[in-house]
């Protein structure tokens, strides 16, 4: 019973949100319904007993990737009128990019309802043990049988993100600041910025 | 708590469900309370470092001083600036109020005295606490004036940066306990050091790690020196200049349920939570309880000890701090940890691939 409600509640979020994300007009309240998509997404991953995953969604999507999008789209100076505007330039693209996922869809539904591909019944590992938790068997499959394949997912985002910063990186330029040295910054004393001076009067000081 | 309630003749779920919200209440209310009192501990620590008397005037020593802020903050009127969006600004003080809160169900006060027992706690510490972010941003920006709006940018990219090195500090904690579940945590620490101390944080791998915990969870929750994000001299009063009444004192309830929290976190991570600093039976005849709340209010006190001695940092000495510092040394002892757990074969066979 309560997992019914309990789903009935997460899925009518998601998706009323979801829609939100569409029609919302200020692109901030876009991503904020998005975030709550995601959360509530998070709750669905608990109800089929994936408490890992849910986590890691939050996580990674939430904490993580929607705060860059939140922190994007509020530096944004839009102009709503001008949005506005282009609407009937997009349309046609808009209704071409919705009548595929709409066909996407369908076949997807329709693919399912013929029933599942034959893909054989999970055998040795790939069976999870009863009493072990979530994470232990995802990580005795991702450590032990598909360790390869995951050191290369690693060794392929630790390219990309080498690669990001090596776009984006500026040498210094020649005639720019110099460089903070933080342990000089650290070592320096009162004695060394200031000194006490008691000049006659009238007579002022030189530095 | 179940066991009591289906003892007075409901069915297991309507027990369950009744022993919950009980729960919860029940956490909540200790938690409101205990945010109060250690508020008036904060201002009388301050207080006595400054050589004044901090609050002494409601109740005995000053004692119901923030019972009553709380009452007056409550009788004030709520201001919504005009330009202000107001769904969003009135939504952020109670995500902040609320994620504080929800935090506190899988913290074990003792064995077996918590919310919520689940597998996976301190990710669902991790990922709770990283959306505490989001009241913070969204009241910068709702508001609609240029203080709180730089101060939601600070504390964004603060929070955001130490929560990278906060969880390797936690993957090595992890490491040496084999679990998640924060009990688990805690129940790994027993004898833990020579077979007397009770605590993770005498091990030479994991000490300079809770050091790194330590000040990383005063970034985290934006306590001094990382207090930026309300930095007074720059940005008024940061991301709540716009809040009055009790929007405003829900940010506050927020910040220092986060706070213990952040507290709570180190006694039960490095500390040996409930459990007695010696492994002397004895010392187990004072209730686990006591142990957990004395941990915590020393933590406390260091927080409030640093607040007032410690000059503000420079941001771009706090990303350094972050980024450059404690990054590459919770990676560092990522692997030198589990390098040391692989030699000394503390995960026995269960990982030996090749």
């Amino acid at each position: 019973m309560i997992q019914a409600i309990a789903f009935y509640f997460f899925a009518t979020i998601v998706v009323a949100s979801a829609v939100m994300v569409v029609m919302a007009r200020n692109p901030v309240h876009s991503v904020l319904w998005l975030i709550l998509a995601f959360f509530n997404a998070a709750g669905l991953m608990v109800l089929l007993g994936a408490e890992f995953i849910a986590m890691l969604l939050v996580i990674v999507y939430v904490g993580a990737v929607a705060v860059l999008f939140l922190f994007v789209v509020m530096m944004l100076d839009i102009d709503f009128a001008e949005m506005r505007a282009g609407f009937s330039r997009n349309a046609p693209l808009g209704l071409l990019i919705a009548a595929v996922l709409l066909a996407e869809l369908l076949l997807a539904v329709g693919a399912y309802n013929a029933g599942g591909l034959s893909l054989g019944k999970a055998a040795g590992d790939a069976v999870q043990a009863a009493d072990t938790s979530n994470i232990e068997a995802l990580g005795a499959l991702l450590y032990g049988r598909y360790i390869v394949l995951f050191e290369i997912a690693g060794i392929i985002l630790l390219v990309a993100m080498i690669g990001a910063i090596v776009l984006t990186f500026q040498p210094p330029k020649a005639g720019a600041r110099a460089r903070q040295d933080v342990g000089k910054q650290i070592r320096r004393r009162p004695e060394d910025a200031t000194v006490m001076k008691n000049p006659e009067v009238g007579q002022g000081i030189e530095l | 708590m179940t066991a009591f309630f289906q003892s007075l003749g409901f069915s297991y779920e309507w027990a369950w469900t009744i022993a919950t919200f009980a729960g919860i209440l029940i956490i909540s209310l200790l938690v409101m309370f205990s945010v109060a009192m250690v508020i008036y501990v904060d201002r009388k620590v301050l207080g006595a470092i400054m050589m004044r008397r901090g609050p002494n005037v409601v109740g005995p020593f000053g004692l119901l001083q923030s019972f009553a802020d709380g009452l007056k903050v409550f009788l004030q009127e709520t201001i919504i600036p005009s330009a202000a969006n107001k769904g969003i600004f009135l939504i952020a003080p109670i995500i902040t109020f609320t994620v504080a809160l929800a935090a506190w169900a899988v913290i074990p006060f003792d064995e077996g005295v918590l919310v919520s027992d689940i597998n996976v706690g301190l990710l669902y510490i991790l990922a709770i606490s990283s959306m505490g972010v989001y009241g913070v941003v969204m009241s910068g920006w709702a508001s609609n004036s240029k203080y709180p709006f730089f101060s939601a940018m600070r504390a964004s990219a603060q929070m955001i940066s130490y929560e990278v090195s906060i969880g390797f500090v936690l993957v090595c904690v992890v490491l040496f306990a084999g679990t998640f579940n924060l009990s688990g945590i805690v129940g790994a620490q027993k004898g833990f050091g020579l077979g007397l101390i009770n605590a993770y944080v005498v091990h030479p791998l994991l000490f300079p790690m809770w050091v790194v915990f330590f000040i990383s969870s005063l970034a985290e929750t934006a306590r001094a020196p990382f207090d930026l994000t309300e930095a007074e001299s720059e940005l008024v009063a940061g991301y709540q200049t716009e809040y009055s009444s009790m929007s405003f004192a829900l940010f506050w309830l927020g910040e220092y349920a986060n706070i213990l929290l952040m507290c709570s976190l180190n006694t039960l991570l490095f500390w040996g939570g409930w459990l007695p600093p010696l492994d002397i039976p004895v010392l187990y005849m004072v209730p686990g309880i006591i142990w957990f709340l004395l941990k915590t209010f020393m933590f406390f006190l260091m927080f409030s000890w640093i607040w007032a001695t410690v000059p503000r940092y420079r941001y771009d000495q706090l990303m350094r701090l972050g980024w450059k510092v404690f990054l590459p040394m919770s990676l560092f002892f990522v692997a030198a940890t589990s390098s040391w757990l692989m030699a000394t074969g503390a995960f026995g066979d269960q990982f030996a691939i090749f």
